[in-house]
């Protein structure tokens, strides 16, 4: 029937996770038309359900299947706020509001498999003026934009875009890295699951930019549904002329492919993940020469991270200078920061550099759901630094983080209540380094092991002043002997425990929750 | 040749549209043991024939990946993510509760081949942890009481 309502029911990881896909069910059998969407990132709310009314999208979260009956009543007569899980319109919630999306703009809203919704919501333009613009003034706007690299180490992608461009050779490549293992993000995941499209425009215009004909994602292979998603959207990029041999009328082509990935951390890592895309052993390869000059096959490769080659379509369509202004100092853009742990309002908030960790953990993310103390925060995935509140005013931006030893990484902030016990997280550092160490350098893949094992002295109390000596010798050595940030960036979650939560490490400690090894205690 | 067997070419015939793709040898593993469930012993000879390597490199490549295992998993496999946000949302305690309602360790495969148990590192659930993934279905805000119970479910839906 016509006039039946429109309701919008997310399918993304979150929502599919927290029950999203029987609540679909149960408005299928009744007189909806049900359109799909990504995450708004208010994963507090998933799964959320929404309906158009006068534009406006009104909200009802998080709805279980329960609630369904009760819903389907509500969104039939218009009486909304009478339902227990009304939230009101969406883009009036204060999280909505406080945020500035320019990555994450279309994401919960369209059908991310719809090239139409894309377009009528902004998407293409970008490519379409990139594919009448000079490749070189599509390299300035980016260098121009003051945008860095969002994986994690924050170099600046304008630089390596000129590389790549002004490299001689007979083939270069794109190289998407799509191997999200960071625990504590999910932004990745969220834009490939909601808005794949933006990938691919950001991607296709960095081909024409640098003169790079073909491209790879490189994603993990954790993400089933962003596989299934992404799959389709760039099969559809093929049939509408987005990707191929004539990209939008540009008379360029580029070939864009989903390579999936087998299971292992190291891979997110850039010179792994071209090994690994050559069908290797994923070891890291030495540095010099750079993946730009020497990269997939020996050719030169722009390896960018998700996130960075999606703000590529705001920067071409606004300019560079229009995305320099946003943020701090030399921490350009928008970030997308993604809450999880002990907090009430766990999701993705988008914004401008320029808030500190403490708007983030307390203002934005309301403090600990659990309604304990927060005793610790880690920024920046699992080689990233453990801070305590004491250091909440930090702002968060590239530099401000480092010179307090921590790191934006890729943006996740987990929070950690009082119940954290800081020398257990730094023996899990050391462990999770040793499983996923690749292998090729001694400092990483030793020292890992003897780091567990020197944590796990500590915890007993053996020779105690020896060892917490040796535990800071041997961070110092992996910081400087290792190839690359598996073994070099371990350390600073060690670190940052020992540093920020010296009690931690003291024999006895009061607050030891268990003893290692042979004497587990439950 | 005379000595191959017919498993042998099946294994061929999987590998074979892989090659000469860039990342062939790792598409092509995966390939074998999505419709395998794992990866059996001629697998190095067939990929190493296929993708002009040796059966070392191919070796390699296999034990560096986590997601490529040598034996069948369990009919059901479950997997909780061990990872720090889900550390912080009780991953732990929610380890050792599902591995002593379910009689098993992680990383094992249960003596009767029902069930496997595996360590995760991250399905980007961060926000709902702890999360678990369990025959291929998400699982987030997991409990032990809501793992057993998909876990019995499965089985049932099997007998």
């Amino acid at each position: 029937m016509n006039d039946a309502p429109t309701i919008f029911i997310p399918l993304d990881s979150v929502a599919l996770a927290l029950g999203a896909e029987e609540v679909a069910a149960a408005f299928l059998v009744a007189d909806f038309d049900i359109v799909r969407t990504g995450s708004r990132g208010m994963h507090w709310l998933e799964p959320l359900v929404e309906i158009e009314v006068g534009g406006a999208r009104i909200g009802f979260g998080p709805v279980d299947a329960g609630d369904t009956a009760s819903l389907r009543e509500v969104l039939l007569s218009g009486n909304f706020a009478a339902h227990p899980k009304y939230v009101g319109a969406i883009d009036e919630l204060d999280w909505m509001k406080n945020q500035q999306r320019l990555i994450f703009a279309r994401c919960g809203i369209v059908d991310p498999l719809s090239l139409d919704d894309y377009e009528e919501a902004g998407g293409l333009t970008a490519l379409k003026k990139a594919a009448n613009t000079p490749a070189g003034s599509l390299c300035e706007e980016v260098l121009a934009s003051g945008l860095r690299g969002r994986g994690g180490a924050g170099f600046p992608a304008g630089v390596k875009w000129k590389t790549v461009a002004e490299a001689q050779a007979d083939a270069k490549y794109i190289v998407c890295n799509a191997d999200e293992g960071d625990s504590g993000t999910f932004a990745d995941r969220m834009i490939m699951e909601g808005d794949p499209f933006l990938l691919i425009e950001g991607m296709a215009i960095a081909g024409l930019a640098v003169g790079a004909t073909r491209g790879f994602i490189y994603l993990r292979s954790e993400y089933p549904l962003a596989e299934r998603i992404l799959g389709e959207a760039v099969r559809i990029a093929y049939n509408e002329g987005v990707l191929g041999a004539d990209v939008c009328g540009s008379g360029k082509s580029f070939d864009l492919e989903l390579f999936i990935g087998a299971g292992a951390y190291i891979c997110g890592e850039e010179t792994s993940l071209l090994n690994s895309l050559e069908g290797k052993r994923g070891e890291v390869r030495a540095k010099p020469p750079l993946p730009a000059l020497e990269g997939l096959h020996g050719k030169p490769t722009l390896v960018h991270n998700v996130l960075t080659f999606c703000a590529v379509p705001d920067i071409v369509r606004a300019g560079g200078k229009a995305y320099a202004s946003l943020g701090v100092g030399k921490s350009c853009g928008t970030m997308a920061f993604q809450l999880s742990g002990d907090v009430k309002f766990p999701g993705l908030f988008e914004a401008p550099f320029g808030l500190t960790l403490r708007d983030l953990v307390e203002r934005i993310g309301g403090g600990a759901r659990s309604g304990k103390g927060i005793r610790a925060i880690q920024i920046g995935g699992p080689l990233g630094a453990y801070l305590p509140p004491s250091q909440f005013d930090t702002i968060i931006d590239y530099e401000a983080l480092l010179a307090i030893g921590a790191g934006v990484g890729h943006g996740g902030i987990v929070v950690f209540n009082e119940d954290v016990d800081l020398l257990e997280q730094a023996r899990y550092a050391f462990e999770f380094c040793a499983e996923e160490s690749c292998g090729k350098c001694t400092p990483c893949r030793i020292g890992a092991v003897r780091g567990v094992e020197v944590i796990d002295r500590i915890g007993r109390g053996e020779d105690h002043a020896e060892n917490m000596q040796t535990l800071t010798d041997l961070c110092e050595l992996m910081v400087d002997g290792s190839l690359c940030a598996m073994g070099g960036m371990t350390p600073i979650p060690v670190q940052s425990a020992l540093n920020n939560f010296p009690e931690d490490f003291a024999f006895p400690s009061i607050r030891r929750t268990f003893a290692a090894g042979a004497e587990k205690t439950p | 040749m005379g000595g191959t067997s017919n498993k042998n070419r099946a294994l061929d015939e999987i590998v074979r549209p892989y090659v000469g793709r860039t990342g062939g040898l790792i598409c092509a593993l995966r390939a074998i043991q999505a419709e395998i469930g794992f990866l059996p012993p001629e697998t190095e000879a067939a990929a190493a024939a296929a993708f002009n390597l040796t059966r070392a490199e191919v070796k390699g490549v296999i034990s560096f990946y986590a997601d490529f295992v040598r034996k069948p998993k369990g009919e059901t496999v479950i997997r909780l993510c061990a990872a720090e946000a889900c550390q912080a949302q009780g991953a732990r305690s929610l380890e050792m509760e599902v591995c002593r309602r379910l009689a098993i360790e992680p990383g094992a495969t249960s003596a009767s081949g029902d069930l496997t148990l595996e360590r995760v590192y991250c399905l980007g659930l961060c926000s709902a942890g702890p999360s678990a993934i369990i025959d291929g279905a998400l699982m987030g805000k997991a409990t032990p009481e809501k793992i057993v119970k998909a876990f019995e479910t499965g089985r049932g839906a099997r007998k």
